[in-house]
């Protein structure tokens, strides 16, 4: 097992200094259909961390017998047997929100985080280093997918959680709430303003000019 | 990785003792699983029966609904092209009835017909007759489905014994953006549905979806849309056209009005 200080790199490095999606720009495809509310971004969150966290965690076990010609293959058997065993969950045991979610945990599969974790990292990692690996990708998924999903629900909605922050108007309130908030597009101006907050303060992620 | 991992034999048994693990895990979690889900899936549809009648407000705990229901709701099935209850087919029956697998082997509308998008519908539908605590009838309530912007919206449309006064609409099943067409989901939206009257003293339809602050809130047909969602809004207004009419509940509802559930 590796020392305290590496695992700590494994584990947050991920949050903000090699986000999956700020900086590897992966796995935003979820982060547009989901982030409306943020109950529905919270359970994704949860979903595709497990997910990482023990498809890296079994392909790490394994890695030393998968040959080479059909890891790939391989890797996503384990992933989706994990996806479809958390829909499973969701659906007896969270209904209401699995019903929300509807096809995007069965998505959790395509989603590139998953499967760019497992081939980058968890084939040739300890199996230790890799789980902790998975949840820290999921911690970084979370943040951003959080932040994206706390603006939308607060500014087109007006609330957090479901819970009325600003009376709507609609309502009686005094809130008029930004529809565009909520059309898809809006995540990607948010994502696009967390990378710019990002890069602001980690300079060393901007790319180079060529 | 060495060259032994990439034998066939090798590549052979890993592919294979991985394909076995993995059915082994999820369908152990499916089988596990599966009463639980079905159950989930039992009681949402009951407490949305319940709701679209008022029995229930927001939600309630998992015995109460099932008491409820089994109090005063019945399922019966519907004949839709004559609009006769099927009298062979009993509460048991009509409750064991799958509507939505029944949807799927339906047969195909001509596309004239088919103003909801829903494409197929089936030869029987459940109706739900909800009585007092006298038994006596005090509600009908049909499932009706159609296609919004994006998804298709399923609702359970409560009327009264008139087969025309709106008890409530409650829409239970839909993919349209949250905010803007989800918010058909609103209490407050669908609140305005109630006491509206599905058709005029002719029996045609007029019941009317309006652009947000033209309905007129004495109208008896009016009903506001929603701002930023139009074409959810005509989607609730064509699932209304094509329920109502000939190939939906049309026959059932003017057999009601004739008083065909008084009788029996």
């Amino acid at each position: 097992m590796a020392n305290a200080k590496e695992i700590k790199t494994v584990l947050f490095g991920p949050v903000f200094a090699n986000n999956p999606i700020a900086l590897q720009v992966l796995g935003i495809c979820s982060a547009l259909a989901v982030t409306t509310q943020m109950s529905t971004a919270l359970v994704m969150c949860l979903a595709l961390t497990f997910v990482t966290a023990f498809s890296n965690l079994f392909i790490s076990v394994i890695r030393n017998h998968i040959p080479s010609s059909v890891r790939i293959i391989v890797q996503m058997t384990i992933i989706a047997s994990l996806v479809i065993v958390v829909d499973q969950f969701l659906k007896a045991y969270a209904y209401d929100l699995s019903k929300q979610l509807s096809v995007f945990v069965g998505l959790i599969i395509t989603n590139c985080i998953v499967m760019g974790r497992a081939e980058a990292y968890a084939m040739k990692s300890t199996p230790g280093m890799s789980f902790m690996d998975g949840i820290g990708n999921g911690l970084g998924y979370s943040v951003v997918l959080l932040v994206v999903a706390f603006i939308r629900e607060l500014g087109g909605s007006g609330s957090v959680f479901g819970v009325q922050i600003m009376p709507l108007i609609s309502e009686g309130g005094w809130y008029q709430p930004m529809g565009i908030l909520l059309m898809p597009p809006s995540a990607f101006i948010i994502i696009a303003g967390f990378i710019w907050v990002l890069r602001t303060y980690r300079p060393e992620q901007v790319e180079k000019k060529v | 990785m060495s060259s032994n991992n990439d034998s066939i034999s090798k590549t052979l048994i890993v592919v294979i003792s991985l394909c076995l693990v993995c059915a082994i895990v999820v369908s152990t979690a499916a089988v596990q699983l599966r009463p639980t889900q079905q159950a989930n899936k039992k009681l949402d549809s009951q407490v949305n029966i319940l709701r679209s009648v008022g029995l229930v407000e927001g939600s309630a705990p998992a015995a109460r609904i099932a008491e409820l229901f089994n109090t005063h709701v019945e399922t019966r099935l519907v004949n839709l092209s004559t609009g006769e209850i099927d009298a062979s087919c009993d509460r048991a029956c009509a409750e064991a009835f799958d509507y939505r697998k029944s949807l799927k082997e339906g047969k195909s509308l001509a596309q004239a017909d088919d103003v909801a998008s829903i494409r197929r519908i089936s030869e029987y539908a459940p109706v739900y007759l909800t009585y007092d605590e006298n038994r006596n009838l005090k509600a009908l309530v049909l499932p009706v489905h159609g296609y919004g912007l994006w998804s298709t919206m399923h609702a359970f449309l409560a009327l009264e014994t008139d087969g025309n006064t709106i008890i409530g609409l409650n829409y239970y099943e839909q993919g349209e953006t949250p905010g803007l067409g989800g918010e058909i989901e609103n209490p407050r939206w669908k609140g305005q549905f109630v006491g509206k009257k599905l058709t005029n003293d002719a029996g045609e339809l007029a019941l009317t979806i309006l652009k947000p602050g033209n309905a007129d809130p004495d109208s008896a047909h009016q009903v506001d849309g929603l701002s930023g969602a139009t074409l959810t809004a005509n989607g609730v207004q064509n699932t209304f056209t094509f329920w109502i009419g000939e190939n939906g509940f049309g026959p059932f509802l003017a057999k009601v009005r004739q008083g065909a559930l008084s009788n029996g």
